[in-house]
């Protein structure tokens, strides 16, 4: 179901611009960021550096599939020290389409559980429900700001939130526990800020 | 001193006319605000990447154009990249002209799709000569030791 982003159902206490996307003191959040805009990948990139991610940002769907070691259906055993805790992708790409990665994601039984976020730069109501359907965490209407990576939070913690009983990672953010439990993903309207 | 404080009032000035003239909008003050110590470039670095992916795709679409037989997808692909690289940093007017762009494409409508083609070429030098007399306002700030005004 979709939500409205204007209306920010939770209110982080941050310090500054950025927010500490952070699943652990120890653990920064991997982010693989696919986009075959050069442009849209700088901004991307800094998006989530500024908000305490480690990124990894790829071209196409196709290097983010043999990053992720799915491309010739290799073992991802060699891969455990690049751990990805998000996938973030446009949607519109020349050869393989966000969607289509979505899929390929989602059919992996090693990968099936990272949460896949869609970035695209048409508010299409069907496209927004085929991927949601198809297991998107999350939709955001491009040109992304701060406030769309500081939603993607959910993903990353509510994940993280349900296997922990720590409560001590969000000692900083407060969060409402029907956010952290609803898998219900929200949309972003275009003219949000 | 005043100096300084003149070169900041310009800027200000200058910008603030950016934005009400339309050449800049919201996703501008965006990157600015992804801009710090440790990234005191940031948004010159993009701009400048825009520029580059810019002036290509005004180039492909140029070509795409003079075809013999026009491929419109092909045309629309390369709009569509425009639209959004240049909503991405925020040049408002350059990608109102991609997407009346685009609905000259999807009518396969020539003669609409090379007006719009012209005058995309014309926003985005315009646009491009401002962003960098901006960019030299700021470095003349920078230079007389003054500190760049944020303008959120």
């Amino acid at each position: 179901m979709a939500r409205n982003g204007v209306f920010s159902r939770r209110k982080w206490l941050e310090k500054s611009e950025g927010f500490d996307l952070s699943l652990s003191d120890s653990h920064e959040a991997h982010v693989l960021a696919v986009d075959d805009s050069l442009v849209d990948r700088k901004v991307i990139e800094r998006l989530l550096k500024i908000s305490s991610c480690k990124v990894t940002a790829v071209d196409s769907g196709r290097r983010a599939l043999q990053f992720l070691g799915l491309d010739e259906e290799k073992s991802s055993v060699t891969f455990d020290g690049l751990k990805v805790d998000l996938i973030i992708t446009d949607y519109c790409m020349p050869g393989m389409t966000g969607y289509e990665l979505l899929k390929k994601i989602k059919e992996s039984s090693t990968f099936r559980e990272i949460p896949v976020v869609i970035m695209s730069s048409e508010n299409i109501l069907a496209r927004i429900h085929r991927c949601l359907e198809e297991g998107a965490e999350d939709f955001i209407v491009k040109p992304v700001k701060l406030s769309d990576v500081k939603r993607l939070k959910d993903c990353m913690l509510g994940q993280d939130r349900m296997e922990s009983e720590d409560r001590g990672i969000n000692k900083r953010k407060s969060c409402e526990t029907s956010d952290i439990l609803s898998s219900s993903p929200s949309t972003s309207p275009p003219s949000s800020r | 001193m005043d100096v300084i404080v003149q070169l900041q009032a310009q800027f200000v000035e200058y910008t603030t006319s950016l934005y009400r003239e339309g050449f800049l909008d919201d996703q501008f003050t965006q990157l600015q605000k992804l801009q710090d110590e440790s990234n005191p470039d940031f948004v010159v670095e993009v701009v400048r990447l825009f520029f580059e992916d810019s002036e290509k795709l005004l180039n492909n679409l140029a070509t795409a154009l003079q075809q013999q037989c026009v491929d419109y997808k092909q045309v629309d692909a390369h709009v569509h990249q425009f639209k959004g690289s240049s909503s991405s940093i925020g040049a408002q007017r350059v990608k109102n002209v991609c997407v009346a762009f685009r609905n000259y494409c999807e009518e396969k409508n020539l003669e609409g799709c090379l007006r719009c083609l012209q005058q995309a070429k014309h926003e985005y030098y315009l646009m491009k000569s401002k962003l960098e007399t901006l960019f030299r306002l700021e470095q003349e700030i920078l230079a007389a030791g003054g500190s760049v005004p944020m303008m959120t």
